[in-house]
């Protein structure tokens, strides 16, 4: 076993950031209203002498003008899932701590290679969505946890290493029951390698079992006792704007965001979304903008394009307070298989995402194709659907259809092949009976024509041989 | 006596000038008119270029010029892109030249959007022929269309009224077509070729 501990200090603040980038100083406070204090605080706050514990009445004292928002538990919570169903995509057993995310890494070193290379996917991962994170490895997932929390970095990947490693670790950052770790160092006992050698019966005595347990934990004698983490299978992300936006150039960036962690949730369940859904809050409703796919996707850019064409067409009626991403149909993925001597350029768009650009701007239905039916009428020969029977129609046949046949007007046209007869449909109400001829007009243009069975007057123009 | 130089390697340093390119034997874009293959400079179509065809009224041809090269390009791979016809394509006709009618995206979009659409097409690569009949094409238009197909190697055509003639176009190859006394195709441009005098005629082939 190896675990890797991601550590993610600021998940609050963080969470905030990614929405509304601020170079000023920010903080998120948190208590009653007469008594609120900070939780969280960005660099620029913390230069200006803001501290963490600090009553808010204290805070606006030292600093004229600065950005305070409600801290909220739930948004915690809510990103460390979001977070640890992107980290599953790295390993099949992910477990959540309090403000970290573990992860069981000794099989995926398999896929992903070294631990050095599978630890800078990981960070690159994070840094991506905007996370600071701090990343330790080591063969138990407390012990990772409790290394993440003193350095950046650290590597123990023997348990030998391991115990060398914990012999220097201070008591206060070692996480043990409160209990202990505030009473121990009265006993002269600083680090948990003195602790380590202490008789077991006695810290039973003094602190209970609890404390033998957090130690074998942390050294791999008892087994970890977490439960794992299984990623939920509908994703909804709500992103709260910071000022009512009128227009829809302002959304674009939360929406490159929102699909962005889309697509960095559905790669960590290795699936697609062939819908989503976009709501728009307004005060007192919301209005939604379905999205669809033809086949499922799960690029980033692609998802982003799409969502941005299908925005783009829609009239904003009230200003928008929040955006939320709902996707509940979540296929598997099927990559397109490539051939490897195709002969497309290189950096083609595969077909499939040129239709649905297409579709995205000009509406679902602007791109289709044609296939044949068995019905001679010409009117029906054809409908909207991608298949080809294969059965070829022995009388000559236009090019161009028209919609409906109308009349041929002008001099009377030259015949050039004709009659054929046509005389069906009586069966369901259509009733055609008609003689097709093959003209020239007076303007030199071949045309498709009917008139009635054995008159050559009131032609009806039907088509074109262009 | 100075060493005897092969004329080859003169040649292949490209010290002689030889006052016209040599037109390449077979054209990697046949028109499948053997007649117009004659008198266009590779043989054929302009490869991953723009091709306006002017017309002076609709049916007068202008699909029986590019079904014989539609129908081969729909046995590749790449698909085949008309971007708002003016009629409905007849798939029994289109069939009984030869064109496999999976391969056929029809695109229906608004005036503005045609061009972006028809760009599109071209740019991403999948497409081998992207036909257009735009109503309003400028010459900026048709230089970013011109730059797409050659983006996207990709065969694209332009179907515009005749009275577009007199204006300049970007486009590697002009034709006009012509209905009365007999369909006729003019060469009014070719890129890397000399503009025949002549026109060439445009037989009708019958089916059957």
């Amino acid at each position: 076993m190896l675990w890797a501990c991601v550590l993610l200090p600021q998940l609050a603040l963080d969470g905030v950031l990614r929405r509304r980038p601020t170079t000023g100083p920010l903080v998120l406070v948190a208590g009653a209203a007469n008594a609120r204090s900070i939780v969280a605080a960005n660099a620029a706050a913390r230069e200006a002498g803001l501290r963490i514990g600090q009553r808010l009445t204290a805070a606006q004292a030292l600093l004229a003008r600065f950005e305070a928002l409600p801290y909220e538990p739930e948004s915690v919570q809510r990103w460390q899932q979001f977070l640890a169903a992107v980290a599953y995509r790295y390993s099949s057993e992910v477990c959540l701590l309090p403000h970290a995310i573990m992860l069981e890494v000794s099989r995926s070193m398999g896929l992903f290679g070294p631990w050095p290379r599978l630890e800078n996917l990981l960070r690159d991962e994070f840094a991506a969505l905007g996370f600071r994170h701090r990343i330790s490895v080591a063969p138990t997932a407390h012990a990772a946890y409790v290394l993440a929390g003193i350095a950046d970095g650290q590597t123990v990947l023997t348990p030998g290493a391991l115990e060398c490693a914990l012999q220097r670790v201070p008591l206060h950052k070692s996480r043990l029951p409160a209990a202990a770790s505030e009473a121990l160092p009265g006993m002269g006992i600083r680090s948990l390698g003195q602790l380590l050698r202490m008789p077991r019966d006695g810290l039973r005595r003094r602190f209970g079992a609890e404390l033998l347990l957090a130690l074998d934990r942390l050294t791999g004698a008892a087994p970890a006792g977490l439960d794992s983490f299984h990623p939920p299978d509908c994703f909804d992300l709500r992103v709260e704007l910071s000022h009512e936006v009128e227009n829809l150039a302002a959304l674009v960036f939360p929406v490159r965001r929102m699909t962005a962690d889309l697509a960095a949730w559905l790669a960590g369940r290795d699936g697609g979304v062939q819908r989503f859904t976009l709501r728009l809050e307004h005060r007192g409703g919301h209005a939604d903008v379905p999205i669809g796919l033809l086949a499922p996707e799960h690029d980033a850019g692609m998802l982003f394009e799409v969502a941005r064409g299908r925005l783009e067409q829609m009239q904003l009626a009230k200003p928008v307070l929040a955006l939320r991403l709902i996707a509940r149909d979540l296929p598997v993925f099927v990559p397109a298989g490539r051939d490897l001597f195709d002969q497309r350029p290189a950096n083609a768009l595969p077909i499939g995402q040129l239709r649905e650009r297409l579709r995205a701007r000009l509406g679902d239905h602007a791109v289709y194709q044609l296939g044949s039916t068995s019905d001679p009428r010409p009117e029906r020969a054809q409908i909207i659907a991608s298949r080809d029977d294969g059965r070829c129609e022995p009388h000559p046949r236009p090019t161009w259809l028209l919609e409906r046949p109308m009349p041929l007007r002008g001099t009377a046209p030259r015949i050039l092949a004709g009659p054929e007869r046509l005389e069906t449909g009586w069966w369901d109400g259509g009733e055609v009976c008609r003689d097709y001829y093959m003209v020239e007009t007076a303007q030199g243009q071949r045309a498709w024509a009917f008139c009635a069975p054995g008159e050559q007057i009131g032609w009806m123009l039907h088509g074109w041989f262009a | 006596m100075s060493a005897v130089v092969p004329l080859s390697s003169l040649l292949d340093a490209r010290r002689v000038w030889r006052g016209r390119a040599e037109p390449t034997p077979t054209g990697e874009q046949p028109t499948g008119w053997a007649a117009l293959d004659a008198v266009l400079p590779g043989g054929g179509w302009p490869a991953a270029a723009l091709s306006e065809i002017l017309l002076p009224l609709d049916g007068v041809g202008e699909l029986q010029l590019v079904l014989p090269t539609l129908a081969r390009l729909s046995r590749g791979e790449r698909s085949l892109v008309l971007v708002t016809p003016p009629y409905a394509p007849c798939v029994a006709g289109w069939r009984q030249r030869g064109v496999d009618m999976r391969r056929v995206e029809i695109v229906t979009a608004t005036e503005g959007d045609v061009l972006w659409a028809m760009e599109q097409c071209l740019r991403s690569g999948s497409c081998a022929a992207v036909l257009a009949w735009p109503r309003q094409a400028d010459d900026r238009a048709l230089r970013r269309l011109q730059v797409a197909a050659d983006s996207g190697r990709a065969l694209a055509f332009a179907f515009r009224d005749r009275r577009h003639l007199g204006n300049a176009s970007p486009a590697a190859l002009r034709l006009e077509l012509e209905a009365m006394p007999h369909a006729r195709v003019w060469v009014r441009k070719c890129r890397g070729g000399v503009v025949p005098a002549q026109p060439v005629s445009l037989p009708y082939v019958a089916l059957h």
